[in-house]
């Protein structure tokens, strides 16, 4: 019963098989294979509805490092299967856009396996109960986002906007790392079920704020929270359908999955509350504020979706309070923003989604997305119209769509902020009014959205295509996400009841016991939430009339200079400097400064160590005797080893290398040796012969031209190596820790059927060594014969040259 | 012996570092060859000793026999340090014409991009 299990490995068992089928099948468009992979997951997660509805959660873990508590755990449950169904669902939609918005001409088998990679990483992150297996899903989420992001990588934006979002994302991934690996030493546990039942012991541990702290960290770059946001806006270069399924709906969302998920583990902390809840109200307002400025509809569409998350991360804020006060009549209100967060995740995953869908329509159709360019569209593209107004009047908050129910829950869980004891008044009552200019704002660039595009005069020389709709098949996702934005707002109450009522009781685990449903209805009254609604009309109307006369304050606000965006190019610019500086002082590209490196490393660390163990123990008894004609032999052979360093000419240098050869030779003879002694003569001839031939194509020495300085430096590198070599020899040699296994071979006739020894070891005993030696002896000669014979061929330059 | 022969091999190392850190191609090339000579000696000294036995080819009437591992080590190595040598008289051969030095203080690389 690994049924999960099983789900998370489909889209990468399909990521696989994708690229074979892309090169066998040329017909037919590999989307269509790939669109059946969300689809089937979709279908069979739906399966789980009315199980998950009955309150029943599934559990499967396979085991993966048992011994160091990893193993590969899947938790099936209300919050789960929320985001599992978006992943599915919105994946299938964007990937049947996908197939009409890219052409067969861009690489797909590399864009499909991406987007799988993805999903599948995407579905691990929400179904992984082991925070270590959820956090390697995480990062894989990361690196597939960089690589769609980069998918126009000969772009030098899109490989720019793929490495900003690579940066910010990963290294809030490595904080979320360090925070989970604080968890598991505070609670000895890896699975966050056990984390949860245990935590409320660990409340005063020194580590639990820094653990919290960390995740967040995590949560907050992934989800593009203030002053991280910075990164999802030059993400657009993706290509849309990348947009709308990633950085809209559901990647951007995972950091939210996390701070809903770690809701009952930090949630009864106070800093959990202010942290989440001003960090995310913080980002409302900066997003829509950002957003009215923008002149790319993507770029504004990235600013908005900033804003609408951070409304999420706040309400789950707002939501912690319950678990702080305990469930009562009056904290029910708290348990709600959570129902609220959850309720617009949903409604902004379908709005936005399309949005997201109608920006590549025109993109694609009339060749620009830049607000300037664009205007008087309705008639020519009354489809697309349609389901802009329906994206943006919900995400503007406005009935009859989805986002007006959210809105409404969203005002009153801050409206409740109030309430709350804790601190001053004035801080309580401010949250609300900032959320409420937030949403005008909102309500501003909603309308510039709809009405700058769409309204108004029709510039066709500025277009690269004149305007016209968009075929079926593009229309066919976004009609559909329009399509739900409305029906989510006549039946609000079936997603309540089935599928978001569940996933309370994965937030608020504690609570258990209690209906912690909610009905929603559109018409509660006149009161406070509804005329902060009409305020935001009509206050928002009054702003989009007026926006040429004050859009001035941006520049003045917002002076380049001083943005995180420039702060992030600067560091960047710096730390590469920085690094192209350290390495470029050392990677001199000399030969002899790397040799130098390695010698220096050695005199330190050999002769360091030699110096710490006081190792150097000789013992001269034991060894042989020398006779007169040895000591002639060592002394020649040293006159001629020093010669060679004060020879004037290279001939001179190559003879007296053979002298040394030679040398060795008669030494094998003294030391009873008679195979290595043919060999070495032989050797040592033909390698004399190579170097006179070397001799014969290779210029005259020149005079070493280096500079007195360098020449005493290697001398003294020298020396010293020679000194250190020789010490540690005669420290080896004294020390004999073993028996030899020499031994063993003088039975080299029983064993091979052989008198040689020194035979039988190379040609039976290390057969195989001497095999591969064979081998190493053809690579060379192969080597050798390429080198001289190969030409470069005309017109092939190297690859270095460009 | 093996203490002379040691200090043999670490002038023989001395030699073949000072060779290997100077700028001619040629020089570094001799420098490993003394170096393989040098490591050839090492070896043969860090056996059971030497010269305390018969060589090793079993016969009748022999009580022992000198250290063989070493030299089935050093036959192998001597083959290989062959081949390395000729490779790198290769290179250098082809890098002198292709690019008309020897000094490797000229030969450093591209420089950056």
């Amino acid at each position: 019963m690994y049924t999960v299990n099983l789900a998370i490995m489909i889209p990468f068992l399909a990521a696989i098989i994708v690229p074979i089928i892309y090169k066998r099948i040329q017909k037919i468009h590999i989307g269509w294979f790939v669109f059946l992979v969300p689809t089937a997951l979709f279908l069979f997660l739906v399966s789980f509805i009315p199980h998950i509805a009955n309150g029943e959660t599934y559990l499967y873990t396979l085991e993966w490092i048992p011994s160091y508590n990893i193993n590969f755990t899947t938790y099936l449950d209300g919050l789960s299967l929320i985001f599992a169904l978006l992943i599915t669902g919105i994946g299938a939609l964007v990937t049947i856009y996908s197939i009409y918005y890219l052409s067969s001409e861009e690489n797909l088998s590399h864009f499909y396996t991406y987007l799988l990679l993805f999903m599948g990483a995407m579905l691990g992150v929400v179904f992984s109960d082991n925070i270590m297996v959820l956090y390697v899903f995480w990062e894989l989420t990361s690196i597939s986002s960089f690589l769609l992001i980069a998918f126009w990588y000969h772009r030098k934006s899109s490989r720019d906007g793929a490495q900003k979002s690579l940066l910010i994302t990963v290294s809030g991934g490595f904080g979320m790392l360090v925070g989970f690996i604080m968890l598991y030493v505070m609670t000895g546990s890896m699975s966050v079920r056990e984390i949860i039942t245990t935590i409320s012991s660990f409340h005063d541990h020194a580590l639990f704020i820094p653990a919290m702290l960390l995740i967040l960290l995590g949560a907050f770059t992934k989800s593009a929270q203030y002053p991280f946001h910075i990164w999802l806006p030059t993400a657009m270069e993706a290509p849309t359908p990348v947009s709308a399924y990633l950085h809209s709906a559901t990647m951007v969302k995972a950091g939210i999955y996390l701070v809903a998920r770690f809701t009952p583990v930090f949630g009864g902390e106070l800093t959990w509350f202010w942290v989440v809840t001003i960090v995310g109200i913080v980002t409302l307002f900066w997003g829509s504020f950002n957003a009215i400025r923008q002149t790319d509809l993507k770029a504004l569409l990235a600013y908005s979706t900033i804003s609408q998350l951070g409304m999420i991360m706040s309400m789950i804020g707002i939501s912690s309070v319950a678990l702080r006060q305990g469930y009562s009549v009056n904290t029910v209100i708290y348990t709600q923003a959570a129902f609220a967060a959850i309720f617009h995740l949903i409604n902004h995953s379908t709005f936005k989604g399309a949005l997201f869908m109608v920006v590549g329509i025109i993109d694609h159709e009339l060749g620009t997305r830049d607000i300037r360019r664009l205007g008087g569209l309705a008639t020519l593209m009354p489809i697309t119209f349609t389901i802009a107004i329906i994206g943006s009047f919900s995400m503007a908050g406005l009935p009859p769509f989805n986002g007006f129910l959210s809105k409404e829950m969203f005002f009153t869980a801050v409206l409740s902020v109030r309430e709350l004891q804790f601190t001053s008044e004035v801080w309580m009552s401010l949250i609300p009014v900032i959320a409420w200019v937030a949403s005008t704002l909102t309500f501003v660039y909603c309308m510039i959205f709809v009405i700058k595009t769409f309204l108004g005069e029709y510039k066709e020389e500025k277009l690269e295509h004149p305007g016209h709709e968009a075929p079926f098949g593009m229309l066919f996702s976004p009609v559909v996400l329009g399509f739900l934005v409305i029906v989510i707002f006549f039946f609000p109450n079936v997603l309540g009841d089935y599928v978001i009522k569940p996933a309370m009781y994965s937030i608020f685990p504690q609570l258990g016991a209690e209906d912690l449903g909610q009905h929603i209805s559109a018409w509660h009254g006149f009161n406070t939430e509804l005329k902060m609604t009409i305020g935001v009309i009509v206050l928002g109307t009054l702003l989009f009339i007026s926006l040429r006369h004050w859009k001035g304050i941006y520049n003045w606000i917002l002076p380049e200079k001083l943005s995180f965006n420039s702060l992030y190019g600067n560091s960047l610019e710096k730390v590469e400097d920085l690094s192209k500086f350290v390495t470029n002082s050392y990677m001199t590209g000399h030969l002899r400064d790397y040799m130098v490196y390695i010698y220096i490393f050695f005199i330190i660390a050999v002769g360091g160590t030699l110096l710490n163990t006081k190792a150097f123990l000789f013992d001269l008894e034991q060894y042989s005797s020398i006779s007169e004609f040895e000591w002639l032999i060592t002394i020649g052979m040293i006159i001629a080893a020093i010669a060679m360093l004060l020879a004037k000419s290279r001939l001179t240098a190559i003879l007296l290398n053979s002298v040394l050869g030679y040398g060795i030779a008669i030494f094998f003879v003294i030391f009873r040796a008679p195979d290595l002694a043919l060999t070495q003569t032989v050797i040592e001839t033909v390698t004399t012969v190579l170097f006179l031939a070397a001799y014969y194509f290779l210029p005259e020495w020149k005079k070493e031209d280096s500079k007195r300085r360098s020449k005493v430096v290697n001398a003294i590198i020298s020396v010293t190596v020679g000194v250190l070599f020789t010490t540690i020899a005669l420290a080896v040699q004294s020390g004999k820790l073993f028996e030899s296994v020499s031994s063993f071979y003088e039975n080299a006739y029983e064993l091979a059927g052989a008198n040689n020894i020194v035979n039988a070891i190379l040609g039976d005993f290390r057969a195989f060594d001497t095999m591969l030696e064979v081998v190493v002896l053809l690579i060379a000669g192969l080597g050798v014969y390429t080198f001289i014979k190969l030409k470069a061929r005309k017109g092939d330059n190297p690859l270095e040259d460009k | 012996m093996e203490t002379l022969t040691t200090i043999l091999t670490g002038v023989l190392v001395s030699v073949a570092t000072y060779l290997i850190l100077s700028r001619s191609v040629l020089r570094v090339i001799l420098g490993t060859a003394v170096l393989s000579h040098a490591a050839h000696l090492l070896i043969m000294s860090m056996g059971k000793g030497l010269k305390n036995g018969e060589v090793p080819i079993l016969r009748d009437g022999a009580s022992s026999y000198v250290d063989p591992l070493p030299q089935a080590l050093i036959l192998t190595s001597i083959v290989i340090s062959f081949a390395v040598t000729a490779i790198l008289l290769v290179l250098a051969y082809r890098t002198y014409r292709e690019t008309g030095t020897d000094n490797l203080f000229e030969l450093r690389g591209f420089k950056d991009e």
